[in-house]
């Protein structure tokens, strides 16, 4: 396992809230008329992470080149936080020809083949492809391991079972990621899901599960740690659950009228929690506070100034690519 | 409908709630299931004050489960319950389809006709709003293709309402496939063919019956769902300029009204199919088929067809509305056909 570096963890948080907060802005500054989901410069639905970023900061902190995500419809943490390219990323956000993928995917669609990253809109179906990607490190001999990451609803998918099973039996360098934000769009989990934790689902597969509490970026960072080097020591697959927090609405427009905690949810908001702390050991200042925030207010500005510089894709583009 | 019948405007998607309501008033044996149904109203508001009118016991949210609660749908169906069933949106068929295909559709005829599936599955359809390549499709003719489900596909409120009381009243399966764009919400651009007057009572629309939307004489476009709203709106700009089309709403795919749309292509002589739907083995070829085995002698210009060029529904906007039927294109294609 790697060292825990809790600067660097702490930096990248805020390098993704940033994102997803302007991303947010930028939403909503230009949609005209105001309520027309289709409109605007960034256009169709829009699920944010905020909130959820140690759950991406504490797994990718452990991966290397060569080492597979597949995502679900709220990507965008895990992308930033396993390196892929900002403009790019947001440039296909915009629906340019400089996206990752010239404006065809969006953003549930987000596909970057150098740092095998994927997403899905639909949902836990990530998680047989993670299984594929394992299975193709595991033939070419590598140790590189895949994170299939889904939603706490997205646990009660056929897909979400056959997988377990699948790199269960064939003991895959795979590791599961369930980002437990207590809601499915209007759902609750109690509501939808037999069972309190999703990591107790692991032991009917053989595998070890572990829930993290409290959306706690080191916890989690220990977790991924020894189920990352599990699969690299070609021991199998592992299931973590982190109980996380969907700071926004599921989708941008969401008002959110089904859900009873909204008001303390800006209370739970786990980076001021660990900039406390962290200010507590010693290790951050007021002084890095701001440079970290500034660092990437710069880059992710400089990232939208990309996408917007980009050209629209031609109308008779969306003919290419049907094959290869 | 008679004239003592209070009428008031209300969208698409209050329409079809409203169906379903008066059906869960009428018979017990009615309820709800589906992702977001209960207190959301239904993500694209087709379950509206459901939720306050029934409670949880008869609207129910399920887990994400589409296999499972499609498949408890059936079950429920074959002990003599009415489920109206949601799938949020057609595109996640691809994790049920063995449910929807191989038992709701199935049953009735592998049972040599002793075992029923009254069930409705309802399910959001469409493009135009840059959902991207897996939450915008039609696939209308993918249902329609595989025997043993009726399939339904209302264009307005008052066929939303009347074709959703005559599902629930069908003792068949029914895939209900309203258009996103259609369903008159707040938060999507519409047509103000979204909202219309509809009767407060219950009232029915036949399924299998295709609608004549507007009359005309001179191109017959044969169309559904939410191109009938572009469609009326290119007829009516193109009758300022001495083109008189006739726009067929076919209202129901399966059974599919041949002889409404045989006519009106037999009075006009020039047809023009436009489909939301992919184009190569659907609904088009489906009604080019349909005129060719009657009598190719009916039209008087080769058959026209507008639907998505075989590819994924793409994000950006221009690629999205560079495959789309848009009015301009229908308006295109209807020169065509009178040059
Ligand atoms: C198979 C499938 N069913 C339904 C949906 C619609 N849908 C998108 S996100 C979502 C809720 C997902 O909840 P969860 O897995 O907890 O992820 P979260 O949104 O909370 O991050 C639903 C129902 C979908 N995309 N795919
Ligand atoms: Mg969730």
């Amino acid at each position: 396992m790697g060292d825990l570096d809790r600067l660097a963890m702490y930096t990248q948080m805020v390098r993704i809230r940033q994102y997803e907060s302007r991303i947010m802005q930028e939403y909503h500054a230009d949609k005209s008329p105001a309520w027309d989901i289709g409109a605007g410069l960034i256009p169709g639905e829009m699920h944010l992470a905020a909130g959820q970023e140690p759950a991406a900061v504490g797994v990718c902190a452990h991966l290397k080149k060569g080492d597979a995500i597949t995502a679900p419809h709220r990507p965008h943490h895990f992308a930033l936080a396993h390196g892929v390219d900002m403009n790019k990323m947001t440039a296909e956000i915009y629906g340019r020809t400089g996206g990752l993928c010239k404006g065809k995917g969006g953003h549930m669609h987000l596909f970057d083949p150098e740092n095998h990253f994927s997403c899905s809109g639909i949902i836990a179906q990530g998680l047989p492809v993670a299984c594929g990607q394992a299975m193709a490190f595991k033939r070419k001999g590598t140790d590189n391991v895949a994170i299939a990451v889904t939603g706490e609803g997205a646990a009660n998918q056929g897909a979400f079972h056959e997988s377990l099973n699948l790199a269960a039996v064939w003991n895959l360098p795979v590791i599961f990621v369930i980002e437990d934000n207590d809601w499915a769009i209007s759902v609750p989990k109690d509501a939808s899901t037999a069972g309190a934790s999703n990591a107790d689902r692991a032991a009917g597969y053989g595998m070890p599960g572990v829930r993290v509490e409290d959306n706690d970026v080191e916890a989690m960072f220990e977790a991924a740690g020894a189920a990352i080097d599990r699969a690299r020591a070609g021991d199998g697959p592992s299931l973590i659950e982190i109980h996380t927090l969907r700071l926004f609405g599921h989708f941008e427009g969401d008002a959110q009228a089904y859900r009873p905690e909204l008001e303390t949810v800006n209370d739970r908001d786990p980076i001021p929690k660990y900039a406390a702390s962290l200010k507590e050991l010693g290790e951050l200042s007021d002084d890095q506070i701001a440079a970290i925030q500034a660092d990437a207010d710069a880059e992710v500005d400089a990232a939208i100034e990309f996408a917007k510089s980009s050209p629209e894709p031609a109308p008779e583009d969306a003919l290419l690519h049907v094959f290869a | 409908m008679s004239t003592t019948t209070e009428t008031r405007r209300i969208t698409t998607a209050k329409a079809m709630a409203e169906g379903i309501g008066l059906e869960m008033q009428r018979d017990p044996n009615v309820f709800v299931m589906g992702e977001d149904v209960g207190a959301y109203g239904g993500i694209f508001g087709s379950t509206t004050d459901l939720f306050g009118e029934f409670g949880a016991d008869r609207v129910i949210d399920t887990p994400i489960s589409e296999t499972g609660f499609i498949g408890a749908g059936i079950g429920a169906a074959v002990e003599g319950l009415r489920p109206v069933v949601e799938l949020m949106f057609v595109d996640f068929y691809g994790v049920c389809m063995d449910q929807i295909s191989n038992h709701m559709a199935k049953i009735h005829y592998e049972s040599g006709g002793n075992v029923k599936v009254p069930m409705v599955l309802m399910t959001a359809t469409g493009g135009g709003y840059s959902d991207a390549a897996q939450h915008s499709q039609c696939l209308w003719g993918t249902f329609a293709h595989l025997p043993g489900m009726k399939v339904v596909v209302p264009s307005n409120p008052y066929d939303a309402k009347g074709l959703m009381i005559s599902a629930i009243q069908d003792d068949n399966p029914v895939m209900y496939m309203f258009h996103k764009g259609g369903q008159g919400l707040v938060w999507m651009e519409k047509n103000p063919r979204s909202i219309g007057e509809v009767p407060e009572e219950s009232y029915t629309v036949p399924i299998g019956k295709a609608a004549i939307a507007k009359e005309g004489s001179d191109v017959t476009i044969v169309t559904l769902s939410l191109s009938v709203q572009h469609s009326l709106d290119v007829a009516e700009e193109l009758e300022g300029e001495g083109i008189s089309v006739e726009v067929v709403d076919l209202r129901s795919l399966v059974p599919l009204d041949t002889e409404t749309v045989l006519e009106s292509v037999g009075k006009t002589g020039r047809v023009l199919v436009v489909d939301e739907d992919y184009k190569s083995f659907g609904l088009t070829g489906e009604i080019a088929a349909v005129i060719a085995e009657t009598d190719p002698g009916l039209l008087k210009k080769p058959f026209s067809r507008l639907a998505v060029p075989d590819v994924p529904i793409p994000y950006a906007r221009p690629l999205e509305y560079g495959i789309l039927p848009t009015r301009d294109k229908i308006k295109a294609a209807v020169k065509d056909l009178m040059a």
